[in-house]
C-alpha cells in the first residue's frame, strides 16, 4: 500500500551528492514530491528531506540504496505521524483586486503579508500542504498571479540523533 | 616555488606507485598528456599497457583485478576516451570488481564551455561507479586517489572514477601520500550480530533439507576455506552461481553443481524442495531465481551478505547475517552440528545422472557430424593445468564453457556476469594473463563477441601475453538465435553473420593459429595449443544451430528447468 514517507538524509558536503541521490529514484521510476536541502545542526553536514509516495517495502530499499552512497552518513525514513513538518508557501496578489475580504482570509489562515509593492502584495503561509493548498483555493478570488510552495522541512519525533553515526 | 614541489601529473603516478599498482591499462590523449609525460620517467616503477581502445583498457583492468584480487587501474583522456570506459565501469559495478579509473579533463576554466573533448564524465559515470570525483586542484590529487583506492577495494568492491583537470595536472604541488583508511560516512564492514548467527545455526540444525548457494562474495571475502569447513562439518549440499564458480573445488563431495538459467538440472529444481536455504555472498540475480514469486517459497532463507542493500532486495529472508562472510561462516561452523545428508545429496546425484544422460553425454561426446562447444571444453580439460584461468565472453559459449570447464581453485573464472558485456573476454584475458605470465589463460569466445574488441589482439601481440584464444565459431549470435528458435518462431532476425577469415586476422597479429572443422583434428589441435609458448589462436567451427540446455526460460520457475 502506498503511503507518504519522508526520508531524512544526512550527508557530507560533496559535489554531486544530490545527483547521486535523485538517480536512485529516477532509476526506479519513483516521483519525488518534495525535496529540500540545508546545513544541519552539525557544521559541514547537510540534511536533505525527500518526500515520496511509495510502499514500505520500497522505502526500506530506497533508504538502503541511499545509504550505500559513500558520502551519505545516514538515511532515516518516517511516516507523517512520526515527524513534525512544515512547508512554506508564497502567494502574489495584485493590488487591484484587494478588498477587506483579504484581511479576513489572512487572519483565518494564520497567514501574513510579507511585502507590499506598488502593484502587488506577497502573502506568506507556513503549514502542511493541505493547509497551504486550501489558502490557494480561497485566494483565487483575489487572482493569484504567482504561487510557490517549498519542499518539506521536518524533524523526527523519535529521540535519535545523527551524532551516534559520526 | 619550493624545490620539493612536483607537477600534479607526477603526483598521479607517484600515488599509483604508492598504492603498489603494478599496471596501468590505458590510452593517451590531449587532456591526460601531462600524466603520460610524467609516466615516461616512471617506467621502472609501474608498467603501462597500451590497449587499442579504452574499452579494452578497462576490461583488461577488470581481468587483472578479478584474477589478482588487486585493484585494477585504467587511464584515458577526456571526452570519448572517458565515455569509452563507461561499459567497463557498469560491468565492474554490477560484478563488484575493484577498479580505479583515471581520466583527464579539460582545464578547469574551460569546464562547461563545450571545449574540445569535454564531456561531463562525472555525471555520465555516476550510476556506473561506486564513487567518483572531479579534481581541479593539484593538492587534491593524492587524497582523491587514496580515497579512491580505499573505496574501490573495501567492503563490496567496485569501480571509482577520478577525473583530473589538465590544469591540476600541470600545477606544482607537494607530494605527501597518506593512504586513506577511514571515511566518516562510509562503513564498508557492517558489524556482525552474534544473535543472527545463533538464529541461523538453530535453523540449520533443525533443517532436514538444508541447501547452500554461494556466490562471488565467498571469493571477494576470501572465505573459500571457511565455506569448505562449513560444508565439511554441516554436510550440506552446495551449489554455486556463475561468479561464485571455483570458490570451492568442483570435486568437493558436497558440491552439487551450478545455479541459474543454464545451470545444472538438480541444483535449480531442488531449490524448490529444500527447507532451509543458506545464501552466501550472492544476490539472487533474476538469472538465478527465475520467477521470483515461485522461488524457494517453501524454504526459510538465511542470507549471509556484506551489502545491506542486498538483504530482502529480491528474496525475503528469515535471518539476515550481515557482515564479512568469512567471519560469519567461521562462527556458524562453530555452532552447527556435525551432520551428513546422504539421502538429500542423493536426490541431487540422481538428477545429475539424468542431466548426464539427456544433455551432457551429447554435449561432450557427440555422435553427430557437427562439432559441439562442449567437446572443445572436454579437450581443454584434458590438457589444462589445475590452476588454469578460463575467461569467457557472453553467450552460448560462455554457458557451455562454464558448465563443463573443471574449476579446481578460486579466481580461475573470469566472465562478465551481471552486465553480460559482449567483447569482455579478449581484453579481460590479457589482463588475467598479465597477472601471471606462467599461468594458463584460456579465452573462450564466440564469433560475435570477439569482433567487438578484436583490436585487442594487437595489445596481446605487443605484450607477448601467451593467451590461448579459443574461438567457437557458429557463424551466429548463438544465444539470441537460440531464443529466436525457442520463443520467436525461428525468425532469425539479424543473428547470422558473414564472418571474415579469422585465421588470417590472427596471423596478421602474429598469433600461432589453427583452424579445426572436423572432429578428428580437434584433440591434437588443443594439445598443440597448450604446448605452444606464445599467444595462440584456435578457431573451432562448431555446429551452427546447437542449443544450450538445461534452460530455465525467462519468467519460468526454477522447477520448470528443462533438459531439452
Amino acid at each position: 500500500m502506498n503511503k507518504r514517507y519522508t526520508i531524512s538524509v544526512f550527508t557530507e558536503n560533496f559535489i554531486g551528492i544530490l545527483s547521486r541521490i535523485t538517480l536512485i529514484f529516477t532509476r526506479r521510476g519513483i516521483n519525488i514530491d518534495g525535496f529540500t536541502a540545508s546545513e544541519s545542526r552539525e557544521e559541514g553536514i547537510y540534511r536533505i528531506t525527500i518526500v515520496v509516495h511509495t510502499t514500505e517495502e520500497q522505502i526500506i530499499q530506497l533508504s538502503k540504496q541511499i545509504e550505500k552512497i559513500i558520502d551519505v552518513i545516514k538515511a532515516f525514513y518516517y511516516l507523517d505521524d512520526e515527524m513534525v513538518f512544515q512547508e512554506i508557501a508564497l502567494y502574489k496578489i495584485p493590488i487591484d483586486n484587494i478588498d477587506s475580504g483579504l484581511e479576513r482570509v489572512i487572519r483565518q489562515h494564520n497567514a501574513r503579508i510579507i511585502s507590499a509593492e506598488k502593484d502587488f502584495v506577497v502573502v506568506e503561509m507556513t503549514g502542511h500542504k493541505e493547509e497551504t493548498q486550501e489558502l490557494l483555493e480561497v485566494l483565487k478570488e483575489f487572482n493569484v498571479l504567482e504561487f510557490v510552495r517549498s519542499g518539506r522541512v521536518a524533524v523526527a519525533k523519535p529521540m535519535e540523533t545523527i551524532d551516534k553515526y559520526l | 616555488m619550493k624545490d620539493s614541489q612536483i607537477r600534479g601529473a607526477e603526483i598521479v603516478i607517484k600515488s599509483l606507485v604508492a598504492e603498489n599498482a603494478r599496471y596501468i591499462f590505458g590510452y593517451p590523449g590531449g587532456a591526460i598528456m601531462p600524466v603520460y609525460d610524467a609516466l615516461y620517467d616512471y617506467m621502472d616503477h609501474i608498467q603501462h599497457i597500451l590497449t587499442r581502445h579504452e574499452q579494452g583498457a578497462i576490461h583488461a583492468a577488470q581481468g587483472y583485478a578479478r584474477v589478482s584480487g588487486q585493484v585494477g587501474v585504467c587511464m584515458a583522456t577526456s571526452g570519448p576516451g572517458a565515455t569509452n570506459l563507461i561499459t567497463g565501469m557498469a560491468d565492474a559495478l554490477i560484478d563488484s570488481t575493484p577498479l580505479v579509473c583515471i581520466t583527464g579533463q579539460v582545464a578547469s576554466h574551460l569546464l562547461g564551455t563545450d571545449a574540445f573533448q569535454e564531456t561531463d564524465v562525472v555525471g555520465i559515470s555516476m550510476p556506473a561507479t561506486k564513487w567518483n570525483i572531479q579534481v581541479r586542484k593539484v593538492e587534491e590529487i593524492a587524497p582523491a586517489i587514496a580515497k579512491g583506492f580505499h573505496i574501490a577495494r573495501s567492503g563490496r568492491p567496485g569501480p571509482v572514477l577520478i577525473d583530473i583537470t589538465k590544469d591540476a595536472q600541470t600545477a606544482m604541488g607537494e607530494f605527501n601520500y597518506v593512504p586513506c583508511l577511514n571515511i566518516r560516512s562510509y562503513r564498508p564492514y557492517p558489524k556482525l550480530d552474534d544473535k543472527a548467527i545463533d538464529r541461523a545455526a538453530r535453523l540449520i540444525n533443525q533443517a532436514k533439507k538444508p541447501y547452500v548457494l554461494f556466490g562471488q562474495g565467498v571469493v571477494l571475502g576470501k572465505a573459500e576455506k571457511a565455506l569448505e569447513e562449513f560444508l565439511d562439518k554441516s554436510g550440506i549440499p552446495a551449489a554455486c552461481t556463475l561468479l561464485g564458480t571455483g570458490a570451492i573445488s568442483e570435486s568437493h563431495p558436497n558440491f552439487v553443481g551450478k545455479l541459474g538459467m543454464h545451470g545444472n538440472y538438480g541444483p535449480n529444481l531442488l531449490t524448490n524442495q529444500c527447507d532451509v536455504l543458506i545464501a552466501v555472498g550472492m544476490r539472487f540475480d533474476d538469472r538465478v531465481t527465475g520467477d521470483v514469486k515461485r522461488y524457494a517459497k517453501q524454504a526459510k532463507v538465511i542470507h549471509l551478505e556484506l551489502d545491506p542493500g542486498e538483504i530482502n532486495k529480491n528474496v525475503k529472508c528469515e535471518v539476515a547475517v550481515l557482515g564479512d562472510c568469512r567471519i560469519s561462516l567461521e562462527k556458524l561452523t562453530g555452532k552447527v552440528d556435525q551432520r551428513t545428508h546422504p539421502d538429500w545429496i542423493k536426490a541431487f546425484r540422481e538428477l545429475e545422472a539424468e542431466e548426464k544422460r539427456v544433455v551432457v553425454g551429447n554435449d561432450l561426446s557427440p555422435t553427430k557430424v557437427g562439432l559441439t562447444m562442449g567437446e572443445v571444453v572436454r579437450h581443454i580439460n584434458e590438457f589444462k593445468s589445475d590452476d588454469a584461468i578460463l575467461v569467457t565472453d557472453v553467450g552460448q559459449h560462455q554457458m557451455v564453457a562454464w558448465r563443463y570447464f573443471e574449476y579446481k581453485t578460486s579466481r580461475t573464472q573470469v566472465t562478465s556476469g551481471g552486465l553480460g558485456t559482449m567483447g569482455f573476454a579478449l581484453p579481460a584475458a590479457l589482463g588475467a594473463q598479465l597477472h601471471d605470465y606462467n599461468r594458463q589463460v584460456i579465452c573462450v569466445v564466440g564469433d560475435g563477441g570477439i569482433q567487438m574488441t578484436f583490436q585487442e589482439l594487437g595489445t596481446i601481440m605487443q605484450t607477448k601475453a601467451p593467451v590461448k584464444v579459443v574461438l567457437l565459431n557458429n557463424n551466429f549470435l548463438g544465444m539470441v538465435r537460440q531464443w529466436q528458435q525457442l520463443f520467436f518462431d525461428k525468425r532469425y532476425s539479424f543473428t547470422e553473420l558473414d564472418n571474415p577469415d579469422f585465421i588470417k586476422i590472427a596471423e596478421a597479429y602474429n598469433f600461432r593459429v589453427q583452424r579445426v572443422d572436423v572432429r578428428g583434428d580437434l584433440r591434437q589441435a588443443v594439445a598443440e595449443m597448450f604446448v605452444h609458448e606464445g599467444p595462440y589462436f584456435l578457431e573451432v567451427v562448431v555446429e551452427k544451430e546447437d542449443n544450450v540446455f538445461p534452460m530455465i526460460a525467462a519468467g519460468s520457475s526454477v522447477e520448470e528447468v528443462r533438459l531439452s
